[in-house]
């Protein structure tokens, strides 16, 4: 009876949890496979497989839709702006973690203070400041504005993770004769890079999928990263009609992110979630 | 030990220092003045007209219409994606066969970008393209719904993809704070007979308070905002007769296509009073003697 029971909810279990997991596959099988298709295909067969694969559908979203030019200016801006982030907020967690210094607890403050406000309050301040400062349309603007807004919440992670680092390793050095610069580079550094990883992960999703900030602070189609570029492949469908273009654009950009998931999936979902339960 | 600290304080903090106050700090200060002002563009000064902006905000439909979509979001989202979340993680810690692949599965669009997911499910919903009609045709609906081109549809569309977005999130989140619970309480549970419902009732969701608060804040910033999936989903224009408007593609809109930018930074600061109003009662309300474990 009590076994019979256990079999069931055991059932029921399955059945909802793989129904589930069916609701969150399926869109996306469906858009892979359907990016091999026509767009007579797409529009008169929706469930049928491709007759033929149509690679073309590739090469068409990597040049003359322009996927490809987003995928690298999206690089140039993340690669830099994730390497600064780090660096800086390492260097200035740091320093907080461990230094004694007047105004220390104020400084913190102050960049836990950036976390409170939601960026839309920045927006006009910031496109009017971008702009006096010539650097709208521009990666290094982009790149800039990147790495302010990642740092809040990165040297906060980072001073709670430098704040538990034993301080032996630190004496030590300095008793074989490293200065403060080496102490930093050579030793707290390396130790500080479970910490870094997380922090590495979290801000290169935040910056690969970033959509307000260069919406309104670049507007020049040849600098558009992938996500306002893919944004206005859409709305140029409408009068375009190049749809299984827009699949295959769609199915470059997933394919790639799902294989680095799965792979990193467990440091990735850490990575995400302190966000949650740190903030 | 440390001696001429500011030797290294100093140039440790000052990139930080820098950045953040120009390009973070300076914005949101400016942004308290540019709210009272009236300003058009970026070749004039703003102009300071006190509270012109506060006062056309509260008489502007627009505005009313937005803000009452972000309620909307705000009374279904957090109930029903933090309440399936829960009840996910529950059912994957059950010691379920396969509980790793649905861990990794659900959580997956969490990690792609907006813009994807809202263009994917454009697609899904889309009615010649789109799989959803099909298989509502299939089980005998003869006139599905235009999802996201009716007004009476296109809110409750964008609401389902923000669910099916986030659901495997929060239910990561939940799983992390029912790791931390010791085995011994489920063993003495199971030793005097719980049904599984008690155990959840009563030994998992109260050791879970903590984390539900944390959960419950973060979901409430993200009702607030909803800005990317409604601007994919709508492609900028707030669905039909503004069904799908919230405060932030409202105020986008204002400022980066109007150009009315004083106005913009008006509705930005209601909204960014109205999180932070939200965030601090729910903190308030869910606070509770920390059970200590």
């Amino acid at each position: 009876m009590v076994n019979q029971e256990n079999r069931l909810s055991a059932f029921i279990t399955q059945l909802i949890l793989g129904l589930w997991a069916v609701a969150v596959i399926f869109p996306m099988f469906w858009m892979i496979y359907s990016s091999f298709k026509t767009d007579q295909e797409l529009f008169f067969s929706p469930w049928s497989p491709p007759a033929a694969l149509q690679w073309d559908n590739f090469a068409r979203a990597w040049t003359s839709a322009h996927v490809g030019d987003f995928f690298f200016n999206t690089l140039i801006v993340v690669i830099p702006a994730l390497f600064l982030t780090l660096i800086i907020s390492a260097m200035a967690a740091y320093v907080l973690a461990r230094f004694d210094f007047i105004g220390n607890r104020a400084v913190f403050y102050l960049f836990l203070a950036g976390m409170l406000f939601p960026v839309f309050l920045a927006l006009v301040p910031l496109f009017s400041l971008v702009a006096r400062l010539g650097m709208l349309n521009t990666f290094q603007g982009l790149i800039l504005v990147y790495v302010a807004y990642s740092l809040p919440f990165t040297i906060f992670f980072l001073t709670g993770f430098f704040k538990s680092l034993p301080s032996e390793l630190e004496e030590a050095a300095i008793i074989d004769g490293a200065n403060q610069y080496q102490v930093f580079f050579r030793v707290m550094l390396p130790l500080s890079s479970p910490g870094l990883i997380s922090m590495g992960i979290f801000n290169f999703l935040g910056m690969w999928n970033q959509y307000i900030l260069p919406l309104v602070l670049v507007t020049d189609e040849d600098k558009y990263v992938l996500s306002q570029g893919l944004y206005f492949m859409l709305a140029k469908q409408f009068y375009e009609n190049d749809w299984s273009a827009l699949f295959a654009a769609l199915t470059i950009i997933m394919v790639p992110t799902l294989l680095v998931y799965v792979i990193f999936q467990k440091q990735i979902q850490s990575g995400l979630t302190t966000g949650a339960l740190k903030g | 030990m440390h001696r001429n600290k500011y030797r290294l304080v100093i140039p440790f903090l000052a990139p930080a220092l820098l950045l953040y106050g120009t390009f973070v700090l300076y914005p949101y200060v400016q942004a308290m003045y540019i709210a009272f002002t009236k300003w058009k563009g970026l070749r004039k000064p703003p102009e300071f007209v006190g509270l012109e902006n506060f006062q056309k905000l509260l008489g502007d439909d627009k505005f009313w219409n937005a803000l009452g979509h972000n309620a909307i979001y705000l009374l279904i989202l957090p109930v029903i994606t933090l309440g399936f979340a829960l009840f996910l993680a529950f059912m994957v810690t059950q010691k379920v066969r396969g509980a790793d692949f649905y861990r990794i599965t659900f959580f997956f669009p969490q990690v792609m970008s907006v813009v994807a997911i809202g263009i994917l499910w454009s697609f899904v919903y889309h009615p010649s393209i789109g799989i959803l009609n099909s298989i509502l045709q299939f089980f005998g609906v003869s006139d599905p719904p235009v999802w996201l081109g009716d007004p009476r549809t296109a809110l409750g569309s964008i609401a389902a993809v923000t669910i099916w977005q986030a659901a495997g999130f929060y239910m990561v989140i939940f799983m992390a704070g029912m790791q931390s619970i010791p085995t011994s309480f489920y063993e003495a549970a199971a030793l005097d007979g719980a049904t599984r419902r008690h155990t959840f009732f009563q030994i998992t969701l109260p050791l879970l308070w903590e984390t539900t608060r944390s959960a419950l804040v973060f979901i409430v910033i993200g009702a607030m905002n909803m800005f990317g999936i409604t601007f994919t989903m709508t492609l900028g224009e707030a669905g039909p007769d503004l069904s799908t408007d919230v405060l932030a593609t409202l105020l986008y809109r204002e400022a980066f296509t109007h150009s009315r930018f004083g106005y913009a930074t008006a509705i930005a600061m209601a909204y960014f009073i109205i999180v932070m109003a939200l965030s601090f009662t729910i903190m308030r309300v869910t606070r509770r003697q920390a059970v200590e474990f």
